[in-house]
């Protein structure tokens, strides 16, 4: 059998872990959106962004939306080494990576569920982006390869962590990061430190890109940045996941 | 058939200094039940991790069903069956959903993977949980569902990581005869175990593995030929007795703490009327009096060089 069949069987297990579980997907797309009220109602007329803090904060949402999902893929790779199944299906003629496969695809569907979810909710309230089509289908190209070299990465984590309990707050980091970037102020409002923090750490590109790319004035230099930064995370995912997966058993 | 199944020389493996497998040979013929037995840390699993593909060996060659683990890992693990130590199911998923997942994995087509489950279900006595998940069911029910998953794909060859440790009396009966039943089909099983019992029930083959070298093997006849043969405990009551009991009977060995001794003898009634004779002659009388014959534990204990602590503290 090819590994793409063995890494959608893979698919399949997950799809029915993510149906018999809910809550986990319930908070990565819940999460992001309550956030997102929180920031909009709550905070959002104390910052100013030189507009409407909704299209200001829509884009930064999205990324903080991937990032919540990742907490459950990081679990729930780790249940599958410490649980010994992923020693089962390495002592079985199945392509290697599928079971790794398998998480981050899942992890990436998810990812666009709770996109699609918050930019639904950001319609609502008011979001108005000036985006065209190609604009749309770049965003929604971004929001996949962040999921796909987050994914990764997640991955890496979840294989490496000693017990499902630690890979959970190995993730949150990636949870906090946006926080750090220009996702719901622009970095030259925060303090020193912080603010070269901010705008060198990968999410800024990635956040600024698409903001870029909604309010149809795309940034050809932050969104290189961004591509480059993805491959760059998705790359050392894979090489660290790949090693790990070879040498634990 | 008298051809090999699992063949192994002067295997090494070592974590950083501490040395797991000390130059390990091993023989398994096909068709034939292999157990490796040992203490708790002796390197039972990592062997099984060695022969199974899961990690390389620092030194020695190993072959499983004629393809060697090193470089034709696929073949090797085409032609496999583990089970390891914990378990390894979907608690998620339904006994059915775990078996089915094995189908899909393994080449097999549609319609016969449908009549696989079925019968292994049915052979397992998982019919009736066979749509619950599996985080309902109980340990013993979790290590059928593990077996019959590695049956899914047909494998000649079974590795068995101490498959009945945790289960109780009852269950670990139930598996033994699906072991018997997998030797009867022609399957070679290798079982690691650290019950004596089951090495004796089940193995062909036993070899007795400590601190990562194999130090005896055999059948369980040949291992228990090995220690000390049967014979005669006495209990006294007073040191005075033992030392005049000890006086009379050569080649006996005395336990000063226990006030015990040990006669040599076959436990047959000739031999122990005339040692009873020979105590009432004396006018000793001893407290307790018994026969003993040695066992896998006393081999087991006598191999890995730990004291008869069971009998020392009675």
């Amino acid at each position: 059998m090819s590994a793409k069949s063995h890494a959608m069987v893979m698919l399949r297990r997950n799809f029915k872990h993510i149906a018999r579980n809910p809550t986990t997907v319930f908070n990565a797309v819940l999460m992001p959106i309550v956030m997102m009220l929180m920031f909009a109602y709550v905070f959002g007329d104390a910052f100013n962004v030189g507009g409407d803090y909704i299209d200001y904060a829509t884009p930064g949402m999205m990324l903080m939306a991937v990032c919540y999902g990742l907490g459950a893929t990081a679990t729930s790779v780790n249940s599958d080494i410490t649980k010994g199944i992923i020693n089962r299906f390495k002592v079985m003629d199945v392509s290697r990576g599928a079971v790794l496969t398998g998480h981050v695809i899942a992890s990436v569907l998810t990812n666009l569920v709770a996109v699609a979810a918050l930019v639904t909710v950001g319609f609502l309230l008011g979001f108005r982006p000036s985006a065209n089509l190609l604009q749309w289908i770049s965003v929604a190209g971004m929001i996949v390869l962040l999921g796909f070299a987050a994914g990764w990465f997640t991955v890496a984590l979840g294989l490496a962590a000693k017990t499902p309990e630690t890979a959970g707050i190995a993730s949150v980091p990636l949870v906090m990061l946006p926080f750090f970037s220009s996702a719901i102020v622009p970095a030259e409002k925060m303090g020193p430190g912080v603010q070269q923090f901010a705008e060198y750490q990968p999410f800024t590109p990635i956040i600024e890109s698409m903001r870029g790319l909604l309010n149809g004035t795309p940034d050809t230099g932050d969104t290189i940045a961004a591509i480059a930064w993805c491959i760059g995370i998705a790359l050392a995912g894979y090489l660290w996941a790949s090693s790990t997966f070879k040498k634990r058993a | 058939m008298t051809s090999s199944a699992i063949t192994a020389s002067g295997l090494r493996k070592s974590y950083g200094n501490k040395i797991v497998l000390d130059g390990i040979d091993l023989d398994v013929r096909a068709g034939t039940v292999f157990s490796l037995l040992g203490p708790n840390g002796a390197g039972k699993t990592t062997t099984v991790n060695v022969l199974t593909t899961l990690m390389k060996a620092d030194g020695g060659t190993v072959h499983v069903a004629g393809h060697d683990v090193a470089t034709e890992a696929k073949s090797v693990r085409a032609a496999i069956g583990v089970t390891g130590q914990f378990a390894a199911v979907d608690e998620l998923l339904t006994g059915q959903e775990n078996l089915q997942l094995m189908v899909d994995l393994n080449p097999v087509p549609t319609d016969e993977g449908k009549r696989i489950i079925a019968d292994l279900l049915e052979r397992f006595e998982l019919v009736e949980s066979a749509s619950k998940p599996v985080s309902t069911y109980s340990g013993g029910m979790r290590r059928k569902l593990d077996l019959a998953m590695t049956l899914v794909g047909d494998p000649r060859i079974i590795f068995l990581d101490e498959p009945t440790t945790g289960l109780d009396p009852r269950s670990r009966r139930t598996m033994w005869t699906i072991i018997r039943d997998l030797v009867a089909d022609g399957v070679t099983i290798f079982l690691t175990t650290q019950y004596l019992e089951e090495a004796d029930q089940l193995a062909d083959q036993i070899a007795v593995l400590n601190q990562g070298r194999l130090v005896a093997q055999g059948t369980a006849e040949e291992l228990k030929r090995q220690v000390p043969g049967t014979h005669i405990r006495l209990r006294f009551t007073t040191t005075h007795e033992l030392d005049a009991a000890a006086h009379i009977f050569s080649g006996s060995t005395r336990d000063d703490d226990a006030l015990t001794l040990r006669v040599p003898g076959d436990g047959g009634t000739k031999s122990v009327r005339a040692l009873l004779d020979t105590l009432d002659e004396h006018s000793i009388s001893a407290e307790e009096f018994s026969v003993q014959t040695p066992d896998l534990d006393d081999v087991f204990l006598a191999l890995t060089g730990q004291t008869h602590s069971t009998e020392a503290a009675k």
